[in-house]
């Protein structure tokens, strides 16, 4: 191999290695939801080209209510669908849609647009 | 003046910011002095406010939003048309045609932009293969750089218009640290565009001339192809939320109803609960309620499937959606807006469409990974046709690289499920039958057991009074006489039958002391100071009553299908009162349909071994659980489950209901308006037994077209990937072209969807 072929191949492993961290690696942790004196967990989420925030932290056994825009015009992300709450919910396009759920047990629930490329994950605390 | 026209109304935008929720604000405005309604909905951001004008003001409705942190954006007053107003409960599905329809119709545009630019694209790529070009534009020539120069420009509007979603998307993909199908095409297309620009622009750097050339079609072809998938796509996908539209169009916009002795014409949304209602002939039903005037014949076949007008007096529920035949009436509203039957319908079957089916979870996780395993896999394949492929080994690495890019999209994969399941549900909605989650269908798929319940499923559920033996020196009227009496307190559907039959042979009642029901046996009662005891052979036994040859009598009638009770006064045995349900006309055909289907079919019943199995024979099941307590039918569906069986119980949903939870598909046979809709994982709206055979053969088809498309974009995937990645070529020297592979990956997204769609064509067939 020549020496062009070497710098190839490094610089095509030091991308493949770069693009596995950047898609797979982890993540920052995520927006907590406020508590509304209404005794819900509130949090606003955005829909353009992924959720944002995309991690929302709330507590266990208080009822939550999340707020969608969709700013997206793609029609992948028409449906938002939180499958461990059997729950889903269309969003019309730049109108506010709203979600609500009571999470009863601790862990991380993921909600994902109806194919499952955009992805976001509700991770409920003790 | 009137009062009802004194009223304001008043609708206005509002932002509620953080600090303020919608509950809150709709509590504060009520509490002001004369406001009488306030629903604030912040999906839509509008509050929708009716007041006294003489006991407040717009102005000090403004105030108090703003001091509540509501910001007012702008207001309409006195819209009596309120046809929009706050908490509508569908803007969603109202607007999704336009809004589908303008989607469609910017991606043909976008389409055909790039399919015109293609054609010259194509043509100076390879003028060696059009012999007119050929001779024009010769290979090596300035007219021909001249040429590809030009086309270069041209394409810049085409990434930028047509494929300008692929970029954005990557964009906004990339702030969120994910990748998606825009994430592939857009690297893909622009890295055969900006080959192409070095090649054409500096040609020197490539160390063989023939490296040189450019690949502009790859830009704008794939472009294109991919913008008619998507077209098509977002097309198919209208159509399978069609069921759902049919359903919301069923409720009227307006309703007529009396204020203060005034009909008024209003929107639907504005009808309260208590609400007097006018329905003319020809009308819609605009909400559910009780007919307190006038009489008619209503056509329930949108919510029931009844096909023939169930006719309407007063103290009959009437139901949203349904149609007024023949006369006018006026009903009290009982439940509006979200409460109604149909909207609860219509909430469930989107709720089920929009569910995960387990198989789904699979595909959620491939797709997780995916799309940036394909971009890795991309640049390894470049790295490997760079360091070890032909000469030259820039071209072929390149080639490989965007071929693997545009031939991965997870479209196809991503859509198998969500497709057909939407189809499939809604299909079932049309044939009423309301599936309540994708794993419903999954597993009513998999079923080989039917555990019908007798009464009410089988049968009618409306016993009749048949058969009265005497015996010895009883007569026939006074054993009626105490057999009626004694089951007046009795909330047994029997005893409704023998009260009844009863009355039409006018016979008198009289008092009972000291009554008491034993659940599964009968009932005991003092009647004309003697104890009378009233119930079923087991009844008799534990009493330990002498039944002489009343035996007889009862096994002839048992085996006639009736179901016989013993009556026994001062420990002695009286008589028979027997009474008998009738067999419904097509539950005989719907199991004769289920046996075929290669189902095993069990009847469950409370019943007397005897009746049970001579109803058995009528209707041809050949499993018969009789004598079981209600408490114990969930315990017999749960040792079938032991013998290894996928059971599905159909109950009419009340006194079932904990069978119905035990099965592993609970099918409530009702009438689509009952709470059984709640206990079930399926509920026929129609009263038959059909609609089991119907719902396990849209399960079926639904199932079998998941599987068909699952495996059509595996298949897709694990074939076309090795292949873009040129593992054919060291064998047979096949090497994908970037265009075939957006070709395929067009191709491949659209046979899903049209795959999908060929489920709305289903219709249950008679075997």
């Amino acid at each position: 191999m020549g020496v062009s072929q070497w710098v190839v191949t490094i610089i095509g492993l030091l991308l493949s290695f770069g693009i596995a961290w950047f898609f797979w690696g982890p993540k920052k942790g995520g927006s907590q939801a406020e508590v509304k004196d209404s005794g819900y967990q509130e949090a606003d989420i955005l829909v353009k080209g992924g959720y944002t925030p995309d991690v929302i932290v709330v507590h266990r056994g208080k009822p939550v209510r999340l707020q969608f825009l969709r700013e997206d015009k793609s029609s992948c992300s028409e449906m938002v669908v939180f499958p461990d709450f059997e729950k889903s919910m269309m969003l019309p396009f730049g109108k506010k849609v709203t979600v609500e759920l009571l999470p009863n047990d601790a862990g991380s629930y993921p909600f994902t647009c109806q194919m499952g490329m955009y992805r976001g994950t509700l991770i409920v605390k003790e | 003046m009137n009062k009802a026209n004194a009223l304001k109304h008043f609708e206005t935008r509002i932002w509620l910011d953080n600090s303020c929720s919608a509950v809150i604000v709709e509590k504060a405005l009520l509490s002001m002095s004369g406001v009488l309604k306030a629903v604030v909905n912040p999906a839509i951001s509008k509050a929708y406010v009716v007041f006294d004008p003489q006991k407040t003001s717009e102005q000090v409705i403004t105030q108090k939003l703003e001091a509540l942190g509501a910001k007012v954006l702008d207001s309409h007053q006195d819209r009596q048309d309120c046809e929009h107003h706050a908490h509508h409960q569908t803007p969603s599905e109202e607007q999704n045609p336009n809004e589908e329809g303008s989607e469609y119709r910017e991606l043909m545009r976008k389409w055909w932009f790039a399919a015109a630019i293609s054609i010259p694209t194509i043509l100076v790529s390879y003028p060696d293969l059009f012999p007119g070009v050929k001779d024009w534009l010769p290979m090596g020539s300035p007219k021909l750089w001249w040429a590809r120069f030009v086309v270069a420009w041209l394409t810049i509007p085409v990434m930028v218009w047509s494929g300008g979603q692929f970029f954005t998307g990557m964009w906004e993909g990339l702030k969120h640290r994910s990748a998606n199908m825009h994430t592939l095409i857009a690297t893909g297309i622009s890295a055969a565009w900006l080959y192409s620009a070095v090649a054409l622009l500096w040609p020197g750097i490539f160390p063989d001339p023939a490296m040189a050339e450019v690949y502009y079609d790859v830009t704008t072809v794939v472009t294109a192809l991919v913008v008619l998938g998507m077209a098509m796509e977002v097309r198919a996908k209208g159509r399978s939320s069609e069921a759902i539209k049919k359903l919301i169009g069923l409720q009227p916009k307006t309703a007529h109803v009396l204020r203060d002795g005034q009909e008024l014409e209003i929107s639907v949304d504005d009808v309260v609960v208590g609400d007097v209602v006018i329905v003319r002939p020809g009308e819609k039903i605009a909400v559910d309620g009780i007919v307190v005037e006038g009489t008619s014949a209503v056509d329930e076949s949108m919510l029931t499937g009844e096909s023939l007008p169930v006719s309407k007096e007063p103290g009959q529920e009437v139901f949203s959606g349904t149609l007024n035949k023949t006369g006018s009436f006026k009903f009290k509203a009982t439940k509006v807006q979200q409460d109604t039957a149909l909207a609860n319908i219509v909430e469930m079957v989107r709720q089920a469409q929009g569910s995960r089916i387990p198989v789904q979870r699979i595909v959620d996780k491939v797709s997780a990974i995916f799309t940036p395993g394909v971009i890795i896999l991309a640049i390894l394949g470049y790295v490997i046709w760079y360091d070890f492929g032909p000469q030259p080994s820039y071209i072929y690495a390149m080639i490989v690289a965007v071929t693997t890019l545009i031939i991965a999209c997870p479209c196809a994969l991503g859509m198998a499920t969500p497709m057909s399941l939407t189809t499939g549900i809604g299909k079932g909605a049309e044939n009423g039958i309301l599936i309540r989650s994708g794993e419903a269908l999954q597993i009513a798929e998999r079923l080989n057991t039917i555990v019908l319940d007798k009464t009410g499923t089988i049968t009618e559920g409306k016993p009749s009074l048949t058969d009265v033996i005497p015996l010895g020196r009883f007569t026939e009227t006074e054993i009626l006489r105490i057999g009626a009496s004694i089951e007046q307190g009795s909330e047994h559907p029997l005893a409704g039958a023998i009260l009844d039959g009863a009355k039409d042979q006018g016979v008198t009642f009289v008092q009972v002391v000291g009554f008491n029901a034993i659940p599964g046996h009968g009932v005991e009662g003092v009647v004309e100071g003697k104890r009378v005891l009233f119930g079923n052979l087991k009844l008799m036994r534990k009493e330990g009553i002498p039944l002489a040859d009343l035996q007889t009598h009862a096994t002839r009638l048992a085996d006639e299908g009736k179901t016989p009770m013993y009556l026994a006064i001062d420990g002695e045995a009286a008589g028979i009162i027997a009474v008998a349900d009738t067999v419904k006309e097509d539950s005989a055909d719907a199991i004769t349909q289920l046996k075929k289907m290669g189902l095993e079919v069990v009847m469950l019943t409370g019943d007397n071994e005897r009746t049970a199995r001579a109803i058995a024979k009528q209707v041809g099941v050949d499993r018969v659980l009789a004598d079981v307590l209600p408490q114990d039918k969930a315990e017999n569906v749960r040792k079938l489950q032991a013998e290894g069986k996928k059971v599905a119980m159909v109950g009419d949903g009340i006194n079932d209901a904990p069978a119905l939870t035990q099965a592993d598909v609970g099918i409530a046979i009702g009438t689509g308006t009952d709470v059984a809709i709640e206990a079930s994982d399926i509920t026929l709206i129609k009263g038959s037994l059909k609609g089991v055979v119907s719902a396990i053969q849209i399960s079926r088809a639904t199932m079998r077209n998941v599987y068909q498309n699952l495996f059509g974009a595996f298949i897709y995937n694990a074939a076309g990937l090795p292949v873009a990645l040129g593992i054919l070529y060291p064998f047979l020297g096949i090497l994908l072209s970037p265009l075939v592979a957006a070709a395929a990956m067009a191709f491949s997204s659209v046979t899903v969807v049209a795959n999908a769609n060929r489920l709305r064509n289903f219709k249950p067939k008679e075997l």
